[in-house]
């Protein structure tokens, strides 16, 4: 949800770093973790929420409180007696996101093609200021009256009588063919 | 071709940043407006390049991975590991292997791992939505004996 509260203009930067903090599920997890700094204990077994790796190397919540350790010692017996409600329990004390909740879709591609198109933008910016401040005068042989002038030379000429330039035009009607 | 690579460049990279996925996504439009394709050179049918290795029947398979899980004093590590091996071959297991996966569950007495391995399988059949109501109906007799629920039944198929 953090991408949504944050504009998806200039604030790249931010999501970046967001995006890195929350990227594994540990740092977020149990109360309790004794975390020696802001890093993530790497040397200790991780939680994660991957499609491909259904049972992590822990369990979401390592901490349990009494009622939970009520819970699993009732999970000990049949499961036919458990209620949905602790069945349900049960999965989220050991797992985070269930796998529609892994899957569900983000809206990121809005960013990223916001984004995409925001640097399009800027570099269609930059090259407007640059054919104002950056490029030299056009040649004269641009011009229109430079243009005709040429092609008549060009006719003058014969360029190309057979099958090419001057091939095309009529030099008895004075018009191209 | 622009969205195709982006879902296939999405859905490897969950840990890249949106930033350098702007910056990709536009090398590789740039790229591909000109790509061409380039005809690779085949090997000639006589001698292709196959392992002389014999090569495992279903079957085998099969039975190796219920031996596997069918281990009296299985440990949870050895739970976790085979679960995720085999959720990481390009298959869907039998129901046999998850039965005797969902067995060892019960022998470590943890439910939530027996409805994750339920979610892992309909992962795996991916588009092929027939897979997992015939696994399903396969091991209901187990579910019902060891009071398993799937996940449709605790309403957590849904977000």
């Amino acid at each position: 949800m953090l991408h949504l509260k944050l504009g998806r203009v200039g604030c790249l930067l931010t999501r970046r770093a967001m995006v890195a903090l929350t990227d594994s599920g540990a740092r977020l997890s149990t109360h309790g973790h004794h975390e020696v700094s802001d890093q993530l204990d790497m040397s200790q077994p991780m939680y994660w929420d991957r499609l491909d790796t259904p049972l992590p190397d822990r369990p979401w919540k390592d901490v349990l409180d009494a009622t939970d350790k009520s819970l699993k010692q009732k999970e000990k017996g049949p499961w036919s007696a458990l209620s949905k409600e602790e069945k349900i329990a049960l999965y989220r004390l050991k797992f985070n996101h269930t796998y529609p909740e892994m899957k569900r879709p983000s809206q990121e591609w809005k960013t990223v093609i916001g984004g995409m198109f925001i640097f399009f933008g800027i570099t269609g910016l930059v090259v407007i200021w640059q054919s104002f401040y950056v490029y030299p005068p056009q040649p004269p042989t641009f011009g229109e009256d430079w243009q005709a002038k040429q092609v008549q030379r060009m006719l003058d000429m014969r360029i190309n009588p057979i099958e090419g330039f001057s091939a095309k035009w009529d030099y008895e009607k004075k018009q191209w063919k | 071709m622009c969205l195709e690579q982006y879902i296939i460049f999405t859905t490897y990279n969950n840990h890249v940043d949106v930033f350098s996925k702007i910056i990709c996504m536009m090398f590789l439009y740039v790229h591909f407006s000109g790509a061409r394709m380039v005809l690779l050179p085949r090997a000639p049918l006589a001698s292709r390049c196959y392992s002389h290795s014999k090569v495992e029947t279903d079957e085998e398979f099969d039975a190796r991975w219920v031996t596997y899980f069918s281990k009296p004093d299985i440990d949870a590590w050895e739970l976790k590991k085979g679960m995720n091996t085999l959720i990481g071959y390009d298959l869907v297991p039998e129901p046999k292997i998850v039965d005797s996966a969902l067995r060892a569950c019960r022998r470590l007495n943890d439910l939530a791992s027996a409805i994750r391995i339920l979610e892992a399988v309909k992962d795996k059949s991916g588009p092929h939505k027939d897979i997992y109501p015939y696994l399903i109906q396969e091991l209901k007799p187990t579910l019902t004996e060891l009071g398993i629920s799937t996940p449709e039944e605790l309403g957590m198929d849904k977000l």
